[in-house]
């Protein structure tokens, strides 16, 4: 095969990088986030955006370059880079000049003059050619990148995430230092500007994060060492500590950071609690259920139905008596749709479930059943939580008194669900070490061979299914009293999308990839109003990215991770005799 | 010797192709059998029929004196029917030891209940049973590897340890479909040596699919030679070293077509 | 046997479910078909309209099928992202109609005004499916079926929310054309003309299709593809090209059925792909999966279905404005169909192969 010439080839990914920075301009990610601050006054997120596609550009002809000449060769790394950058920044250049002659918004609503304005840098046309200079400068940056040791690249990496990570999340950390006082509240503020970070807290997260990555590779074994030189005493004690320390700041979080991030908090947890339950289906067995939402659903109204007290409540028991009944409803539901669709098979049955959740969504709000579960109108008026003896019953719309503690507000919804998340981790990660735990997982390597082995597929599958529906239900109920009301138009094939893509970018199967994923896919949108606008968007990317790059998600399940650590401690000789 | 497994008149269609073609066999109790044939025969589509995977439209299937053509796979393997496969199915994202614990499901018996809060019983059990898979990882030789993700095993262990989690459903009869494919001669003589060892030290009638003539000449007791989906020949390796029939199935289409039949036999086993 | 009576028992119960489950809608058929023309509240004329709408309706579904069946049928894949295909279509055209209409092209010429929207729907459909096939599903050859379908429902709300972050989350409405307005009278019955043209425009489009399928030579291999990839790989045929060209083609007819859409309904927005992408779906199952008439087949039973199902079925039994529940009667299709015969109606027996 002929081989390609480098710099054509940065020249195309040079294009196609400026075709995806198009892409973010028109989509209006740019201009939206540009509100964000990466480092306040040196560069805001949606420009860091273009800048990272220049960069990564260059890079990737920068490593391009490397295969097809077989070797890094400084020169040629640094003209492919500059070159993939140079183009980037042409395409781009173009888009603008173009977009200031034709009027395109008229078909695309964000190349509006405020964008036209960003990336020009204020200065109108005159200011196109800064943007080959921005290209080149970022193209170059990226392709002399690669010359770098490993050893020095790591760190600049981590250190460039921690910043991100940082930025995104610094309204949460902002929030939580600047409600303590004294010295934290001062931190926070040297630290974390209104909308990212301050130049000195870039700078402090930066280096601070080279020196931890430098110090961590130089000293890992010594820790490692000296861990592993504690007695069995201590190490249980060095785990209790660590215990007890998390313990700690899950349950001051929510007072220390008010009620908007406990919220935010909740619904993390809630997701956490249905990931967990998925989990079980899609991670251990393998049963790709789109329909998940169906039971969130169906545990929702049960509790409405039992504890509200507006006109559908039937009933008008506690939330303790009415949540057990609604995880059995949805688990015994979880039953009778279980047992005809697990008879279809892998694809068939994501399909046949998205069905049977679309039909529960469409039953619950049409006037049909409107007498009964209240159609478009919902449910209002469910009954809080409380802790200690509830009133009797007077009239409709009127809550019953609680004689104690009312969990009323997010935050203290907030210990019921992380409680259920717990609870449910311990549960799932108990039934994983199991036969069953075998079952499903042999189910979804290899079905038939299962069943050869005398697993009985559609019991094995069943037990998944109304183990995950019970679990939404759980999901359900405890989502209906936090918000004290349901509708049947917030039972959106949505849910069970937003489910599904956490348990895959966490890492299917993977327990702690479930709270991994809960905090990154549910957690930052609901933060952050500029990342909810594209949620769906970034969730789609994210699926594509993580099915093409890292099936195995970002936090992959204990037996990888178990088998890779294994194998870097002893290379196993691989022997043929028997 | 009684036979442990008789079929008779067992019939397979796919559409128009007959891939097993009313055939009569029969396994002695404790004995060693082997199907040969040319590639296509129908020899994976019969050990299918066996084990539920395929259900046969015609003819019965009597596994020690009860009927099980019918059957789910799993049914059959309860009554003690276990096989491997010629393509090796691990699960590859388990690790060895779990892969020889799942063979064991059919004696487990908690339930989901008693998992979770573990029970006495449960943990019994438990503990019962991954003594038995190490055993048994011992027993095929790959003592030490339990841990390892059963995707990273070499070849020849991959195929010992589907050995192994067949073993775990304690069968009373073992199907091996081709075992020594892909095994250099050391192997293979270790193979040979191995297969004996089950039937002597355990007690498990065997029946294989096998393509090395070395291996099955040196270990069956009685071929069965299939072709075009009928048995055209059965006896001992003499009688069938020595029929015309099965010289001209061999031979009539031998060496010139061997690489295409490769290709078809891995064709036909999607369809299994 | 030796099977205890607690696994006869479960399996006698899973059984009794099912057949319970069909006896129900049998019951909810028959019975309501019978209360329904009982009360005579529905006169023949407007059972006419019904099954009209029905199938124009089921045209499009028909239309949308045919690439869910030629991927499935080649790459045994569910393309879940078609539906948003099928939403990008009607969106370049609507951009590209309301153009025209401004101009006054339309009015002056009706069928071209009616043939350049739809010719570039099918371009712009077929050019986003050729970008989401090599970006989204073909580094996922061969991989577990999962994981492509996994892809796919990534994918498609990709799609979906780039239109949204593009042209914003509102409601467009499709320029309207004044050719297509008003009624035919046929034998006395009134008849909305969008709607035949509609149904006319799709049979045209299909059976272009069938014939490029069935006598071109890219159409072979396609069929050839299909049945055994390996061997028309050997026989020479560049199999990656011809996967390309099977999501362009099932592409541009969903770009097509996209306009007809919005000839109907008379509107546009980013989320209206998914709805008839899951009905067409629905339509190529019920057809038989893989199977190009089957999908035409299942396109027009569905949107019979559809369209006369809530008035025949759910009025008789009492439900009050039945027709909120026409998707869940689709839906309720589905899952039957995926239930009691996946290989579809004029579905071969599956073979465990193409299962």
């Amino acid at each position: 095969m002929k081989k390609e010439n480098f710099i054509w080839n940065s020249i195309k990914i040079g294009l196609v990088a400026g075709a995806i920075g198009i892409f973010l301009c028109l989509v209006g990610m740019v201009e939206i986030f540009s509100k964000r601050d990466v480092v306040k006054d040196v560069i805001s997120l949606g420009m860091f955006l273009l800048l990272a596609t220049s960069v990564l550009a260059g890079f990737i002809a920068s490593r391009r370059t490397s295969d097809l000449l077989e070797g890094n060769k400084a020169v040629s790394n640094l003209l492919a880079g500059t070159f993939a950058g140079l183009f980037t920044g042409i395409v781009l250049a173009l888009f603008v000049l173009f977009s200031s002659q034709v009027n395109l918004r008229a078909v695309f609503l964000n190349v509006t003059p405020a964008l036209l304005e960003l990336l020009t840098f204020g200065q109108g046309t005159d200011g196109v050619w800064q943007i080959l200079v921005f290209g080149t400068v970022a193209g170059l940056v990226g392709g002399a990148f690669l010359l770098l040791s490993p050893s020095i690249r790591k760190p600049i990496v981590n250190a460039v995430m921690v910043i991100i990570f940082m930025a995104l999340f610094s309204s949460l950390f902002r929030v939580i230092m600047v409600n303590q006082s004294g010295g934290i509240e001062k931190a926070a503020k040297y630290l974390f500007s209104q909308t990212g970070l301050t130049a000195n807290g870039g700078l402090i997260f930066f280096f601070g994060t080279i020196l931890v990555s430098v110090l961590r590779s130089s000293q890992a074994g010594k820790v490692q060492n000296l861990v592993d030189k504690l007695p069995q005493k201590g190490k249980l004690s060095l785990r209790v500590a660590s215990i007890i320390l998390l313990a700690y700041v899950v349950i001051m979080l929510p007072n220390a950071a008010g009620p908007f991030i406990a919220q935010v908090v909740v619904i993390i947890s809630l997701y956490i609690l249905m990931g967990l339950g998925l989990n079980i289906e899609i991670g251990f067995a393998g049963l790709l259920d789109l329909g998940f939402v169906a039971f969130y659903a169906i545990g929702a109204y049960t509790v409405g139905l039992l504890t509200s007290y507006g006109e559908f409540g039937l009933q008008h028991v506690s939330f303790w008596v009415a949540v057990p009944i609604a995880v059995l409803v949805a688990m015994l539901f979880g039953g009778l749709l279980g047992v005809p669709v697990l008879g279809v098979r892998g694809d068939y049955l994501a399909i046949a479930t998205l069905g049977f959740g679309e039909i529960v969504r469409l039953l619950a709000g049409s006037d049909f059943m409107a007498k009964y579960l209240g159609g478009p109108r919902g449910i209002i008026g469910i009954q809080k939580p409380c802790i200690g003896t509830l009133g009797e019953f007077v009239a409709v719309d009127v809550p019953r008194v609680c004689n104690g503690i009312e969990l009323g507000k997010p935050q203290e919804i907030y210990f019921i669900a992380i409680a259920s998340a717990l609870l449910i981790a311990f549960f799932s990660y108990r039934l994983r070490e199991s036969r069953l735990g075998r079952a499903w997982m042999a189910i979804r390597e290899d079905e038939d061979v299962a069943e050869a082995l005398g697993i009985k597929l559609v019991q094995a599958k069943l037990l998944a299914y109304m183990l995950g529906a019970a679990f939404a239900g759980l999901g359900g109920a405890i989502f209906a009293t936090l918000v004290g009301s349901i509708f049947a138009s917030s039972m959106q094939l949505i849910v069970s999308i937003n489910v599904v893509a956490l348990i895959i970018v966490g890492g299917m199967g993977s327990i702690p990839g479930v709270v991994v994923g809960a905090i990154a896919l549910i957690g930052l949108p609901e933060l952050l109003r500029e990342v909810s606008e594209f949620r769906f968007l970034l969730y789609g990317a994210a699926l594509v990215t993580v099915m093409i790059a890292k099936p195995e998600g970002l936090w992959p399940s204990q037996n990888i991770r178990r088998e890779l650590h294994r194998e870097e401690a002893a290379p196993i000789p691989s022997e043929t005799t028997s | 010797m009684t036979p442990i497994l008789i079929a008779q008149k067992v019939t397979k269609r796919f559409g128009g192709l007959v891939a097993v073609n009313s055939v009569d066999f029969e396994i002695p109790e404790k004995s060693i059998v082997s199907i040969i044939g040319p590639n296509g025969a129908g020899k994976t589509t019969f050990f299918n029929c066996i084990t539920g995977f395929n259900k046969a439209d015609e003819g019965t299937i009597t596994f020690e004196g009860a009927e099980i053509q019918n059957l789910r796979p799993d049914q059959i393997t309860r009554l003690g029917i276990s096989r491997t496969y010629q393509n090796i199915r691990l699960f590859a994202n388990m690790t060895a030891l779990e892969n020889i614990m799942v063979g064991q499901h059919k004696f487990l018996h908690a339930s989901w209940v008693s998992s979770i809060i573990r029970t006495k019983g449960m943990m019994a059990e438990e503990k019962g049973a991954l003594d038995e898979a190490q055993r048994l990882l011992n027993y095929v030789g790959l003592k030490g590897k339990g841990d390892l993700l059963a995707r990273n095993l070499p070849y020849g262990e991959q195929r010992r340890l589907e050995i192994a989690r067949a073993l775990a459903t304690k069968p009373k009869l073992l199907l091996l479909d081709e075992p020594s494919a892909g095994m250099n001669p050391r192997e293979t003589e270790d193979l040979t040596a191995f297969i004996h060892r089950l039937r002597d030290e355990l007690g498990i009638t065997i029946l294989l699919i096998e393509h090395h003539m070395r291996v099955v000449m040196g270990i069956s007791e009685k071929i069965t030679v299939l072709d075009y989906g009928q048995r055209i020949a059965e006896g001992t390796p003499k009688e069938i070293q020595s029929n015309p029939r099965v010289i001209e199935a061999y031979l009539g289409r031998g060496a010139a077509t061997e690489g295409m039949e490769n290709a078809h036999e891995r064709f036909g086993n999607k369809k299994s | 046997m030796r099977t205890t009576l607690g696994e006869r028992l479960t399996d006698w119960s899973i059984s009794g479910f099912m057949w319970g489950f069909r006896i129900l809608i049998v019951l909810i058929v028959v019975l309501g078909t019978f209360f329904t023309l009982q009360s005579g509240k529905y006169t023949g004329e407007q059972w006419i309209d019904f099954i009209v709408f029905g199938i124009s309706q089921g045209s499009i579904y028909a239309l949308i099928a045919l690439g869910y069946t030629m991927v499935y049928g080649i790459l045994r894949m569910i393309n879940f992202a078609h539906g948003e295909i099928f939403m990008s279509g009607a969106f370049s055209a609507y951009f590209l109609a309301t153009w025209l209409n401004t101009v006054g092209f339309v009015d002056a010429n009706p069928v071209l005004g009616l043939l350049i929207p739809i010719l570039f729907a099918m371009l712009m459909s077929a050019l986003i499916a050729m970008l989401v096939e090599r970006v989204a599903y073909r580094p996922l050859r061969g991989a577990p079926r999962l994981v492509p379908l996994i892809s796919a429902i990534g994918a498609s709300f990709f799609l979906q929310y780039t239109f949204r972050g593009f042209f914003g989350p509102g409601v467009y409405a499709y320029p309207p054309i004044k050719a297509l307005e008003g009624e035919w009278v046929i034998f006395g019955i009134g008849i909305l003309r969008v709607q035949v043209i509609v149904a006319i425009a799709a049979a045209l489009i299909m059976a272009i299709l069938y014939i490029v399928v069935m006598r071109t030579k890219i159409g072979k291999a396609m069929r050839a593809v299909s049945e055994d990839k390996d061997t028309a790989a050997l026989m020479g045929i560049d199999v990656n090209r011809i996967i390309v060209s099977t999501f362009a083609i099932g592409a541009a007819m969903a770009g097509a059925a996209g306009v007809l859409y919005a000839l109907i309904y008379r509107q546009v927005n980013f989320f209206m792909g998914f709805t008839p992408g899951i009905k067409a779906f629905t339509s190529a199952v019920l057809g038989g999966i893989g199977n190009i008439p089957g999908a035409m087949l299942g396109g027009m039973v569905l949107g019979i279905f559809e369209s006369v199902g809530p008035a025949l079925f759910l009025d008789g039994l009492g439900i009050i404005r039945p027709y909120q529940l026409k998707d869940a009667i689709a839906y309720t299709m589905l899952v039957m169909i995926l239930l009691f015969r996946p290989s579809g109606i004029l579905g071969e027996r599956l073979t465990s192969k193409k299962a």
